[in-house]
């Protein structure tokens, strides 16, 4: 399990432009539209989740590479269980979309949120549940896929609604009752209500508590992983 | 009993709910260290029975054990004693050799403490030390098939096992490879079962099971299976093959294009007696000893290739 992980950052490290991208995309998404709306505040959130999101759930390509030259196979025929394989490859691909977030965290000084500094500490662990839950979607979506384009198109479909109605880009008072309950029944608003309770004192009260989101990351987290081991045990 | 096969069959299912057989009731044992061969022509089951003893496609019926475990019940102890050298390339691309192995050490299990030695003999015995530091992409195919076979064989598996080894490799590369396994062999007793298509490696196995359409069509070593055919064989060429054809009806002739092909006890004097009275019908003669492929063909009626 720790080989696999250790695989996925050494693949990172070893591709300069992925690096490169990694640092730059998020802050200059966040840059624009902050300064496109003209408020560096609101969006800090937002892009913090996306980037967490997006990169936990699109650093699962990488599983679509090992199918299609071979490297899965070959780990697929050696004695490690399944459940290592796949606990190796999310938490591989995890750590690299939390380290991304804790990079763009760095970035907090340069808004008006003045958390406590006891909130600060307990968002670093809430990313790295975050990230696990969505890397484990990614696998979910991406073990059965053997071409990038299809992933792609999957996850444009699911991952921009799912966003979209996080509250991420619009808050939830303003939205729409059906609308509302939409938001309600997305996990993302969930992860995303995380971020934002602890980061912004005056976060919208309609968001769901603390509590709340981190027991449905959580518990998200764990379901999606069990069904990514079930699904990667399927035909053994 | 290091390998064994009963009554294992399996079909696909295609999209169009047609079920194509891939294996039927076959039966299969190698029951010591050697180099056994599945021959066959591509699509004649080869890769099925291969997928299924490598433990990664569960068959229809049947049952097959690898080192003495089930590859269905037990598949996790049968890939303790297995080394699966694929077709295509299984090492990752971006790392080394060495990154590679000793990412493959600590998948099959090796602790930290015999991996560096584990990784050395290997990179030994396959004359690959000093590409040790090389990335997989930069290598030449016959250099990352070595890197293939030392990856396979790193946790010292009790049988390898070897699916059209020689694809895409230049002669060169091949003979290279075929030492290697020769050299391999020679270091430690072990069963390696390979699948081919070629006829000159199925001449180097001590024993060759032909595959045709699923089924076994027969099994023995190289000289066995040849002698079986009882005689020579002669290759005629004709302006008229069917005439010849109708002319040598008694010795079970086959036509391919413009040839006429029979198994005869006594090439030379059948050949000298047929163009003695038809000197008019035979443009060339060509003997040969019985080679697999004439095993194969005179067993199915099809080429290999």
């Amino acid at each position: 399990m720790r080989a696999l992980a250790r695989r996925e950052l050494l693949r990172f490290w070893r591709e300069r432009t992925r690096v490169a991208g990694f640092v730059v995309a998020p802050l200059l998404f966040w840059f624009v539209t902050s300064s496109g709306f003209g408020d560096f505040n609101r969006f800090f959130s937002g892009s913090l989740a996306l980037t967490l999101m997006f990169s936990a759930i699109f650093a699962n390509m990488s599983l679509i590479e090992d199918r299609r030259e071979g490297f899965l196979l070959g780990v697929l025929v050696t004695r490690a269980p399944r459940w290592s394989v796949v606990a190796g490859k999310i938490l591989g691909a995890s750590l690299l979309a939390w380290s991304q977030a804790l990079m763009f965290l760095a970035f907090l000084p340069f808004t008006a949120f003045r958390p406590p500094w006891t909130a600060v500490v307990a968002v670093i662990p809430s990313l790295f549940a975050i990230a696990f839950a969505f890397t484990a979607l990614g696998f979910l979506i991406a073990w059965k896929l053997n071409s990038v384009q299809g992933f792609h198109a999957i996850i444009n479909l699911l991952l921009v609604p799912l966003w979209m109605t996080s509250g991420a880009l619009f808050p939830i008072r303003t939205a729409d009752a059906w609308l509302q309950w939409a938001m309600r029944l997305n996990p993302m608003t969930y992860a995303m209500a995380l971020i934002e309770r602890l980061l912004n004192p005056a976060a919208d009260a309609l968001l769901p508590s603390v509590p709340v989101s981190a027991a449905v990351t959580l518990v998200l987290g764990a379901v999606l992983f069990a069904g990514a081991v079930r699904l990667a045990r399927e035909g053994e | 009993m290091e390998v064994s096969v009963e009554a294992l069959s399996h079909s696909y299912h295609s999209r169009r709910g047609e079920t194509r057989s891939a294996l039927r009731d076959l039966n299969l044992l190698i029951d010591g260290p050697m180099l056994y061969g599945v021959l066959g022509p591509n699509g004649g089951g080869k890769s099925t029975l291969f997928r299924i003893l490598a433990t990664m496609l569960r068959p229809k019926s049947g049952r097959a054990r690898v080192a003495g475990f089930d590859v269905v019940e037990q598949a996790h102890a049968v890939r303790r004693h297995l080394g699966v050298v694929f077709q295509t390339n299984s090492l990752d691309k971006q790392l080394t050799i060495e990154e590679n192995l000793k990412l493959q050490g600590q998948l099959q299990g090796l602790s930290s403490r015999e991996l560096p030695g584990r990784v050395d003999d290997v990179l030994r015995q396959l004359d690959l030390v000093e590409r040790r530091a090389d990335l997989v992409k930069e290598l030449s195919g016959g250099l990352a098939r070595r890197a293939e076979l030392a990856k396979a064989l790193l946790h010292r598996p009790s049988i390898l096992l070897l699916d059209e080894p020689s694809t895409g490799l230049d002669p060169h590369a091949r003979r290279r490879l075929w030492e290697t396994v020769d050299q391999i062999r020679a270091s430690r007793p072990m069963v390696v079962l390979l699948t081919t298509h070629l006829l000159d490696e199925a001449d180097r196995c001590d024993r060759l099971l032909l595959l045709h359409e699923g089924a076994r069509v027969r099994e023995g070593t190289p000289p066995e299976l040849k002698a079986a055919i009882g005689g020579e064989v002669v290759l005629l060429k004709s302006r008229e093959p069917e005439r010849l054809m109708s002319l040598l009806a008694a010795n079970s002739p086959v036509m391919f294009g413009s040839a006429v092909r029979v198994e005869v006890a006594h090439a030379h004097r059948f050949a000298a007696e047929l163009v003695e009275r038809q000197p008019e019908l035979v443009e060339s003669v060509e003997f040969r000893r019985p080679s697999l492929e004439d095993v194969f063909f005179a067993a199915t009626g099809a080429p290999i290739v």
